[in-house]
């Protein structure tokens, strides 16, 4: 027989040295057997056996200045090029005098992003009307029109062009994606039928074969009259072959909510897109956030696909340095290494959010 | 008060629940059984019976989360069809609480309980919170809602569930075995807070097992079984002098535990 009195209670004693601390943190990720002390040593050695020669071959080395090719070395990177190319990497060939409309364009874009993603701003209410409003505020600068010197689409290009492509598919895919997904969950058969159908087909092709159909294919079963412009044309398509695989990421953060979700609300009086919109959704959504956002980082990247269609995009115009006669052979690598970086800044950011995104959720839930 | 016997229950006034001759399959499987019962304004019936009886699915068919294929339930005068307007309108008068709560995670206790009058009864938001703070008084857990179901116990998971569906006025509660997930030490939370409520005179439909209860709060007891009424009687002479052979099975049980 044995008992504790309140009184005799053991109290709360301090963690071991060896669990929390510097020597804890080092213990814990990096030496916790003897096989990850071994990974651990074993990438340190690749550390510094890469770091240093890239560095001097990327900084210390290389070149920053001159006309042509025929100013680098060889032996460091050659990045003389940027001073001439860099305009022509971000704006394509939009007209010089106009930079400054893309400019504002991407200015604008800050507080339009900033208000849609980050909750409790300071003006938040007329914030919100400013992202919605963005998009045709966007259109109007790049495009023109109304007072602005119009500026055909096929001017656009460089990392402006995949912006332009990538942002609108973003915007656009994840509401066609959610109606996707409701629609293949429908009890109506038709409405589910179509639903399936769009998916496995827009699915089931690559995205460079639908952007030949959009370009090439499409006109013959539109009338002559009718014409498209082009960048429209690989905006619908990019958007749609994003929201297939949209949905069906959805799909699956609506279906791991339990039944009785829908009829807890079902039993409260909601009607159907009530319960979609304020209980089904958001539970879904964020279950679906890390695929959401994956799906969106894949969309951003297929931009680099309208080279096909004869548009030069920040890697079209990398492209078109590496076969430019001044500087043929000197800027193989590095042309592409800037785009990459570019890219993976965009990128980059948009999975730290998301991951960001989670935590302020579940800390909000738990 | 209502004190309805088996026979006097066959020919109520005007009751507030009308199920005739109901029937319903589950694909092949007929889980309801020619199910004819008529419930009175503010009157309390429990419901027991060994489970796959059916008794969840005929409260659930009763404010529509499952559909029938034949026979009549009207609710206040308006039938149960597919005519969609007419189960809003049932809806509203109907509350329900969950063996499994089914609150809303990510909604906040006093969320869960104003979403219903702000979206479907368009009550203005601070009258909706008022409301919803008074029945979460009531429940006694006003101190918890500003938190998230998932902070709650089990027992105060159901306390703001039961407020939820006070929250709309509703005219009948149906209970869906309310204590059946929770730990012992704290189903008599659970059971207060319906006693309470029956005492002020709600009408409740209750599927539970705990039978104490029921002869407390009943004016009358239903035993199903295989989909079919198979006892209705006052909770006295229900546990006391059970008819059928099955009901009498059933108790010794369930009681000998």
């Amino acid at each position: 027989m044995f008992f504790r009195d309140q009184s005799e209670m053991l109290p709360e004693r301090p963690a071991p040295i060896t669990e929390v601390g510097v020597i804890g943190w080092l213990r814990i990720n990096l030496f916790s057997s003897y096989g990850n002390a071994a990974l651990t040593l074993v990438s340190l050695a690749l550390l510094v056996l890469i770091i240093p020669p890239f560095v001097s071959w990327g900084l210390i080395d290389a070149q920053f200045s001159g006309d042509s090719g025929a100013a680098c070395s060889g032996i460091g990177a050659c990045w003389a090029w940027l001073d001439q190319r860099l305009g022509q990497f971000f704006y394509g060939f939009y007209p010089a005098d106009a930079h400054w409309r893309v400019n504002v364009t991407a200015l604008l874009l800050v507080p339009a992003l900033l208000y849609v993603l980050v909750d409790n701003l300071p003006g938040a209410k007329f914030g919100r009307w400013f992202s919605y409003v963005y998009p045709l505020l966007a259109a109007y600068l790049l495009v023109g029109g109304f007072g602005l010197e119009v500026i055909s689409t096929d001017k656009f290009g460089g990392f402006m062009l995949n912006m332009v492509v990538g942002l609108t598919g973003i915007v656009l895919s994840l509401p066609v994606g959610i109606l996707l997904a409701l629609g293949r969950q429908s009890r109506l058969p038709v409405i589910r039928l179509l639903s399936i159908t769009f998916i496995e087909a827009v699915r089931g092709v690559p995205l460079i074969t639908l952007l030949f159909v959009a370009i090439v294919l499409l006109q013959l079963f539109l009338p002559p009259e009718v014409s498209l412009d082009q960048l429209l044309r690989v905006i619908i398509m990019v958007t749609l072959f994003a929201s297939a695989y949209m949905a069906e990421v959805v799909r699956g953060g609506l279906q791991a909510i339990p039944k009785g979700q829908i009829e807890g609300a079902q039993a409260v009086g909601l009607g159907y897109w009530q319960t979609m919109r304020l209980i089904v959704l958001p539970q879904a959504l964020r279950i679906s956030i890390p695929g959401i956002v994956n799906t969106f980082i894949g969309l951003f990247k297929d931009t680099t696909l309208v080279i096909i269609i004869g548009l030069f995009d920040l890697l079209g115009h990398a492209r078109l340095l590496q076969t430019n006669p001044d500087w043929i052979g000197d800027v193989d690598h590095e042309a592409y290494l800037f785009s990459a970086a570019v890219f993976f800044v965009i990128c980059f950011l948009m999975s730290r959010y998301s991951v960001s995104l989670e935590k302020q959720l579940s800390q909000d839930r738990h | 008060m209502s004190t309805a016997t088996p026979e006097s229950a066959n020919a109520p006034a005007a009751p507030l629940i009308q199920i005739s001759n109901l029937n319903k399959w589950f694909g092949a499987f007929h889980v309801l059984r020619d199910i004819n019962l008529s419930i009175a304004s503010q009157e309390r019936v429990v419901i027991c019976g060994p489970s796959g009886s059916g008794k969840s699915t005929l409260i659930r068919c009763i404010n529509r989360l499952e559909d029938h294929q034949e026979g009549s339930i009207l609710v206040d005068g308006t039938p149960l069809t597919r005519n969609l307007k007419n189960i809003d309108l049932v809806r509203r008068d109907i509350g329900m609480v969950f063996q499994q709560f089914n609150l809303f995670p990510h909604l906040t206790v006093l969320e869960n309980c104003t979403l219903g009058p702000i979206w479907v009864r368009h009550m203005p938001r601070q009258e909706a919170e008022e409301t919803a703070e008074r029945l979460l008084d009531r429940v006694q857990i006003l101190d918890q809602s500003t938190k998230y179901p998932g902070q709650l116990s089990g027992g105060q998971q159901q306390r703001a569930a039961i407020a939820r569906a006070l929250c709309m006025e509703p005219r009948v509660m149906l209970f869906d075995e309310p204590t059946s997930a929770l730990d012992p030490e704290m189903i008599k939370e659970v059971l207060d807070v319906m006693t309470d409520l029956a005492e002020s005179g709600m009408t409740m439909i209750i599927v539970s097992h705990e039978m104490g209860f029921a002869a407390q709060v009943a004016d009358r007891m239903i035993f199903m079984d295989d989909g079919q009424i198979v006892e209705e009687n006052t909770p006295d002479a229900f546990f006391n002098n059970p008819q059928s052979d099955r009901t009498k099975l059933f108790l010794s049980q369930i009681l000998r535990h």
